[in-house]
């Protein structure tokens, strides 16, 4: 059972990681865009905790997938604050 | 066209690379040389209950020296070149729009919890996974959290200058006395050793980690602070 759930898992999300991936650098609106990124990187942080490696987990899902996507926004707030004036 | 031809083809000698490498790996049954000598001594020699903590704050301690001093001069650049458009005037700043009265009141809510999960993580490095880095990067989030809320809020870039030059000085002086009462520097065994799984173990250790956590936090937080304080806006 666990044999063959553990792949499958990992490859469900290595699949959705992909995609994630793929809606970043596709999708026309940027906010939409950066939750992909965000996404990715939680993702990341999933397989990182299957693959046994908690330490790894943690600094992906505070640095990647916290920190850079509420930069993002953060700096994209900005950006568009600076264009309506 | 040419250029969508070039990426695709990039792709394909990139996957074709992944797949020559995926065939000739066969997973290791027992660990290598170095990962067993960690495995087996960790215990006895350091303390920790958190292999990977033993590993990243003693047995290579140098490198996090490292590892934290390429993050102080990111922070240092990121300041340097933020603070050149920085005029004083704070009538100049443009009239924000209130932020909402769900992230306001879920701020005070969380922000606390936030720093204590922050500072949590970093004491117990040693024992539970996470450790510095991620304990600073967590401080930092919460933050960003209060200057989402509140953009104008003023931080004293002199407590968050001392919290990161006082947490640097001690943990590499702490790093020269085990040169003097341990076996070389960064040795954790200055204090002692204690026992294996309690908070108070692992020798110096937890002191180390909360160091690096604190000033890892205060690291990011200038870089947020100091983003957020450009006059631009």
């Amino acid at each position: 059972m666990n044999e063959l759930l553990m792949p499958a898992i990992t490859l469900l999300i290595s699949i959705a990681m992909i995609g994630a991936a793929f809606v970043a650098i596709q999708v026309k609106q940027i906010s939409i865009a950066m939750l992909a990124a965000g996404l990715v990187s939680l993702l990341a942080s999933v397989l990182f905790l299957f693959f046994a490696a908690p330490d790894v987990a943690m600094t992906e899902a505070a640095i990647g997938s916290g920190l850079t996507t509420f930069l993002f926004f953060f700096v994209l707030g900005r950006v568009r604050g600076e264009q309506r004036d | 066209m040419i250029k969508r031809t070039l990426v695709i083809l990039f792709l394909l000698g990139l996957g074709s690379l992944f797949i020559a490498l995926m065939q000739g790996y066969t997973p290791d049954t027992e660990l290598n040389l170095t990962g067993r000598y960690y495995a087996e001594h960790t215990a006895q020699d350091i303390g920790a209950a958190n292999i990977v903590t033993a590993i990243i704050v003693t047995y290579r301690g140098l490198d996090t020296i490292g590892e934290v001093t390429v993050l102080f001069l990111t922070a240092a650049i990121v300041g340097m070149l933020l603070s050149r458009g920085n005029h004083k005037g704070k009538s100049l700043q443009r009239e924000l729009p209130q932020s909402g009265e769900l992230l306001t009141t879920g701020s005070y809510l969380l922000v606390p919890l936030i720093l204590l999960l922050g500072a949590y993580v970093f004491i117990n490095g040693h024992l539970t996974p996470g450790g510095g880095f991620q304990g600073g990067a967590i401080i930092a989030s919460a933050i960003l959290l209060m200057l989402l809320t509140d953009p104008l809020r003023h931080f004293s870039h002199q407590l968050i200058t001392i919290i990161e030059s006082v947490s640097g000085l001690l943990f590499v002086s702490i790093g020269v006395l085990g040169m003097f009462y341990a076996g070389g520097f960064l040795d954790n065994r200055i204090l002692p050793v204690g026992d294996l799984g309690s908070l108070f173990s692992a020798g110096a250790i937890p002191v180390i980690y909360s160091l690096i956590g604190l000033k890892v936090g205060a690291e990011f937080s200038s870089m947020l602070v100091n983003l957020s304080e450009t006059e631009d806006s």
